[in-house]
């Protein structure tokens, strides 16, 4: 709070000292601007940036970075009679000490003796602490914007080149607001790989990557039996492999037959129905194909093979018949499915502007030896776009391994090795979900199990992603 | 001489297969077309059906008599205001409780707990209302909503349904004598998550969603322009920029969960971000929505000709000049459009949210941005795993909302396309 005050007290410095330089620049020049080198405005952003950016910046640090070095600073000893409380009580304690200083209500842990001695000292020691950074920076700020203002405002001259400065600060703004992407790309690569490291070493690589044990069970408490979880993921590659070719079954000859009709058949009034309302699947948020296939599909399946089982009982088929009438609603083939109608418009879109890309003189040339248009299709268009559409397929597939929302609320969590699709199956990115979700603490193999899950789905999707671009790209320019 | 066939009537056998073939080819293509659109028609129509009834409620009139003997004035919370609501509901049926209080129990379970929160917010005001009789209007349990709604039906088996056949009768008497009245659901529009159903509302969760876009927005819009315009405009074209152009198309493909990790890895744990706050959820959206952002503008910026930037150097403007007076002003209904479209598919984003925390149940509407709040697709999907029936139909009603808002978001984005595009 107090440091948005601080900014906007800073801003509204800005926009005075922005005012001031202009006026300066125009007196400079005697009035008129027309022998000034940049235009007033310029001379008046320079001066207003020298005083504002650097304090802006420190603030906008303090804002990230300060609650950490508080923090550190805060524990940088802490009290016996703290050492000797289990970790979790450690934490609230601290978070106690916090909320006291602020005058919060504290949880409702009963400290005693030694520890609320301790308790209350550290709370004023926070409170304390708090105090200092702020009025530090707050004070670091103003000296700076101060100094800013000094340091440029007797700069300007009637020759000063404030333009030419100013575009040098739009410039830096730019260039930091493109590296950003890369970081971001840093970020996630640092973010997996490190918390994947604290799993693999409490769980080895191998046992990760090919263990077919999947149970990722931790104790409550350290001396229970089954304190070691099992961290085989084959059966959830199994399960994330087995759901996407269901969902690659149903999308590549529905989007690949209408992206062929739409591009050869279909005429402009057909077209201009139709494409919009494939894009209307694409639009449809994952929740929402999450809580169909679990409330409409699931069901219906289940009925469906429930009632074929049902009517082989007691027939030459009587085992198999058993089994459909124990098929619950959960199964890899109603997240497949759904997934798949999901995909559609992926697939269509994409294989429809491979199919739009080869040259009409192919067609023609096709036509001119008196082939039909279906056999043009099928001998000259898809041979040439090949490379294009497997592309296009390969980045759906990429989408169905990372999507997440219909396999968690359609799939179930049992992680089985199996290629039944009637069986519950479970993916890679619903045990991720699973993992994370509700109150854990972060040092446990079971919540950093989901980094390492999360890594290998990264690696896998960039891949996919680097060869499909590749073959998309090489195709395109194959006509070029 | 042999009867050949004659090489006339062997090619019109041939193109009688090779039109026959053409014909199915074709209608493969129709049947694909129709499945895609089916897909459609069944998705929504599915989620209209099942969610239309949301929009009804049913409400009921009850005199209640506040009894001097179970209400204590210096300790208002510590009554039972559920059981007085019982009690006066079974004496305008004309029955009595028996001494096990299974009449009261199966009252309790027709009249919403809101009932009990009036009262106790009146007698708050109004200490003098004790001993006396008040007329409360409020919602019926969302069973007793469902039974009215006829989702309930008494062709059931009466071991099969919540409602027993004395409730159902008693609902019915209800009906007869006027005290029910059917209305518009305002309460689904007015309020946070609820435990009860005939409570729970949608509001908390458009806030938080409204609360989260805006941040997505602040930092994803103006930093992923400014990267689009620095990498279209001013960039050298060296290694270092190659590898940013191909490291966006990658980011533009990342699972979004992994998003979500980055989230919960950096944001959280690293930075202290608060969990589940529409602030630490627009940060990772905007993280998501970047690329997209940054292809989006460099398309629109390299459709706006050549020529305008020479018209602007020729006239003495500088490099940056050009771009931000002439080419981007341009280029600016290209940049709302795609910005609109990612924005939108932010909207619907649940897996990274989940990640972060925003699973948590939040009865209050939002306070401030680092404060713990629900979004409108973790409603859908907390709502969807709630057992009452009374839910999923919320949940439905959840989903018109979030496609209507959709809706909006991408025919603004169409008529901006339409608006100002200029074809060079």
């Amino acid at each position: 709070m107090t440091v948005l005050i601080a900014l906007a007290l800073l801003a509204a410095f800005s926009a005075g000292v922005y005012l001031l330089g202009r006026k300066r620049a125009v007196a400079l020049a005697g009035g008129t601007s027309v022998s000034l080198h940049s235009l007033p405005g310029y001379h008046g952003t320079w001066v207003a940036l020298w005083a504002g950016a650097p304090a802006a910046l420190i603030l906008l640090m303090f804002a990230v970075f300060g609650g950490r070095i508080e923090e550190a600073a805060l524990r940088a000893e802490t009290p016996a009679a703290v050492m000797e409380l289990p970790a979790e009580r450690q934490q609230v304690f601290w978070s106690d000490a916090h909320a006291i200083a602020r005058g919060q209500a504290p949880s409702e842990v009963a400290w005693e003796g030694a520890a609320k001695a301790a308790l209350d000292a550290k709370a004023v020691e926070a409170g304390r602490i708090e105090t200092i950074g702020l009025v530090a920076v707050v004070a670091l700020a103003g000296v700076l914007a101060l100094c800013g203002f000094l340091l440029a405002y007797p700069r300007l001259a009637k020759d000063f080149r404030a333009r030419n400065r100013v575009e040098g600060w739009t410039d830096l703004l730019l260039i930091l607001c493109s590296t950003l992407a890369v970081l971001t790309t840093l970020g996630i690569v640092l973010s997996l790989v490190w918390e994947s490291i604290r799993f693999f070493q409490a769980v080895s690589p191998i046992d990760f990557l090919f263990g077919t044990q999947w149970n990722p069970q931790i104790a409550m408490r350290s001396d229970q039996v089954a304190a070691e979880g099992a961290f085989g993921a084959v059966p959830l590659f199994a399960g994330t492999f087995l759901v996407m070719l269901i969902a690659m079954a149903v999308a590549a000859p529905v989007g690949l037959f209408s992206a062929i009709y739409l591009s050869e058949y279909a005429g402009k009034a057909t077209r201009a129905v139709v494409k919009p309302l494939l894009e209307i699947l694409a639009g449809v948020p994952t929740v929402v194909y999450g809580f169909f296939a679990a409330l409409t599909v699931g069901p219906t399946f289940r009925a469906f093979f429930n009632w074929i089982g049902g009517l082989l009982i007691g027939g030459p088929l009587d085992s198999l018949g058993q089994y459909l009438i124990t098929v619950q609603n959960q199964m890899a083939l109603t997240a497949g499915v759904v997934m798949g109608i999901m995909l559609i418009p992926f697939v269509s879109s994409l294989s429809d502007d491979i199919i739009n890309a080869v040259p009409q003189t192919l067609r023609d040339g096709s036509y001119a030896m008196g082939a039909t248009k279906s056999e043009t299709v099928k001998q000259v268009i898809l041979p040439a776009a090949l490379p294009g559409v497997v592309g296009a397929l390969l980045l759906a597939v990429s989408r169905a391994i990372g999507e997440t929302m219909i396999v968690t609320m359609a799939a179930g969590l049992q992680a089985k090795l199996t290629v039944n699709p009637l069986d519950t199956v479970t993916t890679v990115t619903v045990q991720i979900v699973t993992l994370l979700t509700g109150d854990q603490e972060f040092d446990s193999p079971k919540t950093l199990a989901a980094f390492g899950l999360g890594l290998t789905l990264f690696v896998v999707t960039l891949a996919l992603n680097i060869v499909a671009l590749g073959i998309v790209r090489k195709y395109r320019e194959q006509y070029d | 001489m042999t009867d050949a066939p004659s090489p006339s009537r062997l090619s019109e056998a041939r193109l009688k297969q090779r039109y026959a073939a053409e014909f199915r080819f074709k209608l493969y293509g129709r049947m694909a077309i129709v499945i895609a659109l089916a897909f459609l028609a069944l998705l929504l129509g599915r989620i209209v059906l099942q969610g239309y009834s949301t929009f009804e409620t049913h409400t009921v009139s009850l005199p209640v008599y506040l009894d001097p003997a179970k209400i204590d004035p210096t300790a208002l919370e510590g009554a039972n205001y559920d059981y007085l609501v019982a009690l006066s509901l079974l004496k305008k049926l004309g029955e009595t409780d028996d001494e096990y209080g299974e009449n009261s129990g199966d009252a309790m379970d027709l009249i919403s707990r809101d009932f009990g929160f009036q009262i106790l917010n009146k007698l708050k005001a109004d200490k003098s209302l004790i001993g006396k009789t008040v007329t409360i209007t409020g919602p019926v349990k969302a069973d007793a909503d469902l039974y009215y709604k006829g989702q309930i039906k008494r062709s059931t088996a009466e071991s099969d349904r919540k409602l027993n056949d004395r409730q159902l009768n008693w609902l019915d008497k209800l009906q007869k004598d006027g005290s029910v009245k059917t209305g518009f659901n305002w309460t689904f529009f007015k309020n946070a998550d609820s435990t009860e159903p005939e409570q729970a509302g949608i509001l908390g969760a458009v806030i938080g969603s409204a609360m989260m876009l805006l941040v997505t927005a602040l930092i994803a819009v103006p930093m992923g322009v400014l990267a689009a315009v620095w990498l279209e405009e001013f960039a050298p074209k060296n290694r270092w920029t190659d590898l940013i152009e191909v490291n966006i198309n990658n980011l533009a493909a990342v699972p979004s969960i992994v998003y979500g990790l980055l989230g919960l890895a950096v944001f959280i744990n690293w930075l202290g971000a608060p969990r589940g706050a529409p602030l630490t959820g627009g940060m990772v959206l905007a993280l998501m929505s970047l690329p997209t952002v940054i292809i989006a503008t460099r398309s629109a910026l390299k459709a706006v000709p050549p020529s305008i930037r020479e018209a602007a150097l020729g006239v003495g403007a500088s490099r940056t000049q050009t771009v931000f007076h002439h080419v981007l002003p341009q280029a600016m209904p290209g940049v709302m459009t795609g910005t609109i479209l990612s924005l939108a598919h932010a909207l619907g984003e649940t897996a990274p949210l989940l990640m972060i925390g925003m699973i948590a149940f939040n009865p209050g509407l939002p306070e401030s941005f680092t404060s713990s709040a629900s979004v409108l697709p973790v409603q859908v999907f907390i709502w969807e795993n709630a057992s009452e029936r009374a839910f999923h139909e919320r949940t439905a009603a959840a989903i018109i909302v979030l496609l209507a808002f959709m809706i909006i978001m991408n025919a603004a984005a169409v008529i901006l396309r339409r608006r100002f595009e200029r074809r060079w």
